[in-house]
């Protein structure tokens, strides 16, 4: 599901929702079917929020940095097992880093960084994986091989929410468009096929797909219930 | 060392020693944050506390200590609920606290002097009780510091990130301020409120030079810390002799000379890394966009080879290193 809009329409803003990073004045987030206040399995949501750098103010490594993905699954003062140490090295692998993993974050590239934020968000295997522009400033070849790695997520299983100017190497993937525009869900259904660029023109219709493309993947996608959905979607009272 | 022979000597360095290590434990965080100047943002706050102290006629220690847990928190607060840079809700708690202290310490009908032990540190007139109250504190302080130091790291690391892996993340941050707080109190003896910071920060800053995971940042940091503090303290003691040298002083002077030394030889190798490796960087699409990728195979590309298989026109291409590529006679091809 690709979450699509101009600049200031509300997709960070609508993400953040879906995470309870911002509270909702109206309406309701369910997350897995819970609703997010009562919601606690956060190790089935792997996030990637919007940053320029994964570098703080101190040197980590990149195994560091992964490993903090974990956090959902483990209790405090309780080692990290050999499983846990396997599920970091893979997060590393899948984004092509193993060579860099003892390495400052600091000192790789923009686009290095951005996959030490998605391999983070992969450790913990989520079942829905949820990434706030993470193509933004990433040059074309990282995109190709960022968009294979969410290949191998959504092949097992799991549900992917990307926030997105454009969608470039990754339209392939995309199941499900949401529009944004002035806070308003414009559209939401399958992405037009006869636009390859993630820009997608007015909302034509505003009925519901759910038979695209033959997925048979489980939706593990939040619901949100809002006034900032389109009012034809609300039920009747 | 004769300088051995005095108990008050013995009682001077164990307090220096526990200090030196519990202080740039929690400074770690801090610096994390880039909240560097927070332990000073505290050191002022206990100002406040010592006066409220010589002003009831109680311990200045204990009440330094529950004014600068209030303050510690206060910041936190201010930090997440006021819409307020943390930089700012600093400022407002220095100037607060600092004149909130001197109004207090002359209500009190005490002088500058008083406040001058506390400010400066007086490690040399600690008593036995002081010792056992600093070693304790700073014991817990390492205790929490390492033992929730992967929960600290990721909320210190990426806030956001953190709360939707479900932890607390104001309660951390809460924590943090609440070590920061018990150390700037507990250093108050050693090197003074005024200097407290530095010996939070500086080691930290030493050990960033030459670490690149966090955790041996934190534990060089608490070595370097410890070591400043031991060597500084024998420093104004041998100096003593002859002139009279206040321990705070040369304890923050010891530390950034060690960092005045890490900073060259960081540079230093950081250079010979970059000559070591000078053109191909092993990894990444960033190698450029060639279609040939310089790099060897340790294995064959097949089904059980791990890495992720991708269908592609006529043959299958495998991720690989952060790249899609296909073999092609003796080396890979881009894609």
């Amino acid at each position: 599901m690709a979450v699509l809009g101009a600049n200031g329409s509300g997709k960070s803003t609508l993400v953040r929702a879906m995470t309870g990073l911002v509270p909702m004045t109206h309406g309701e987030v369910c997350l897995f079917g819970h609703p997010l206040r009562r919601f606690r399995d956060w190790h089935r949501i792997g996030f990637v929020p919007q940053r320029a750098t994964a570098a703080a103010g101190v040197p980590a490594s990149v195994t560091e940095v992964v490993a903090a993905g974990l956090l959902s699954r483990r209790r405090p003062l309780r080692p990290m097992r050999a499983t846990d140490r396997r599920a970091v090295s893979d997060a590393i692998a899948t984004v092509g880093l193993t060579a860099r993993r003892r390495d400052g974050v600091a000192t790789l590239s923009g686009g290095q960084q951005q996959r030490v934020l998605i391999a983070r968000a992969l450790a913990g295997e989520p079942d829905l994986l949820i990434l706030d522009e993470p193509t933004a400033g990433v040059d074309q070849q990282s995109q190709e091989s960022f968009a294979a790695a969410l290949e191998a997520v959504t092949q097992r299983g799991a549900t992917v929410v990307l926030v997105a100017h454009e969608l470039g190497p990754l339209a392939h993937l995309v199941g499900r468009a949401v529009v944004m525009r002035d806070g308003q869900v414009a559209y939401d259904g399958a992405p037009l096929p006869t636009d390859d660029s993630g820009h997608l023109g007015p909302a034509v219709h505003h009925h519901h797909h759910h038979h695209h493309l033959g997925d048979p993947a489980i939706d593990y996608a939040p619901v949100v219930t809002s006034p900032i959905d389109t009012p034809s979607r609300l039920a009747p009272p | 060392m004769s300088i051995l022979q005095y108990d008050f000597m013995i009682r001077a360095l164990v307090a220096a020693l526990f200090t030196g290590l519990a202080a740039p434990a929690v400074g770690t965080y801090l610096v994390q944050r880039r909240l560097a100047l927070m332990g000073d943002g505290i050191g002022h706050i206990a100002v406040t506390g010592v006066a409220v102290g010589l002003l009831t006629g109680t311990s200045p220690t204990v009440t330094a200590v529950a004014v600068a847990v209030l303050g510690g928190m206060t910041i936190e607060l201010i930090r997440q609920r006021g819409h307020t840079s943390a930089d700012v809700a600093l400022a407002l708690l220095f100037y607060g606290g600092i004149a909130g202290g001197v109004l207090i310490t002359g209500l009190a009908g005490q002088g500058a002097a008083t406040l001058q032990a506390y400010l400066f540190g007086s490690i040399t007139t600690i008593s036995s009780a002081d010792v056992w109250v600093t070693v304790v504190l700073a014991v817990v302080v390492v205790a929490v510091a390492l033992g929730l130091s992967p929960q600290l790291f990721a909320v210190a690391q990426d806030e956001e990130f953190a709360r939707v892996s479900g932890l607390h993340a104001p309660a951390y941050n809460i924590v943090v301020s609440v070590l920061a707080a018990v150390t700037v109190t507990v250093a108050m003896r050693t090197v003074g409120l005024l200097l407290v910071s530095a010996l939070m920060v500086v080691p930290v800053a030493t050990a960033s030079q030459l670490t690149r995971s966090f955790r041996s940042t934190l534990l060089a940091a608490m070595g370097l810390g410890a070591a400043a503090a031991v060597g500084g303290l024998v420093l104004a003691a041998l100096a003593s002799a002859e002139v009279n040298v206040a321990p705070g002083a040369t304890i923050v002077l010891v530390s950034l000379a060690g960092f005045a030394m890490a900073w060259p030889l960081g540079l230093w190798v950081r250079r010979r890394q970059r000559l070591v490796a000078p053109f191909v960087d092993p990894v990444g699409p960033e190698t450029g966009d060639h279609t040939v990728v310089p790099e060897s195979h340790e294995h064959q590309h097949g089904d059980d080879c791990g890495h992720p298989a991708v269908p592609h026109g006529d043959h299958v291409d495998y991720v690989h290193d952060g790249h899609r590529h296909a073999a092609h006679g003796s080396h890979y091809d881009e894609h």
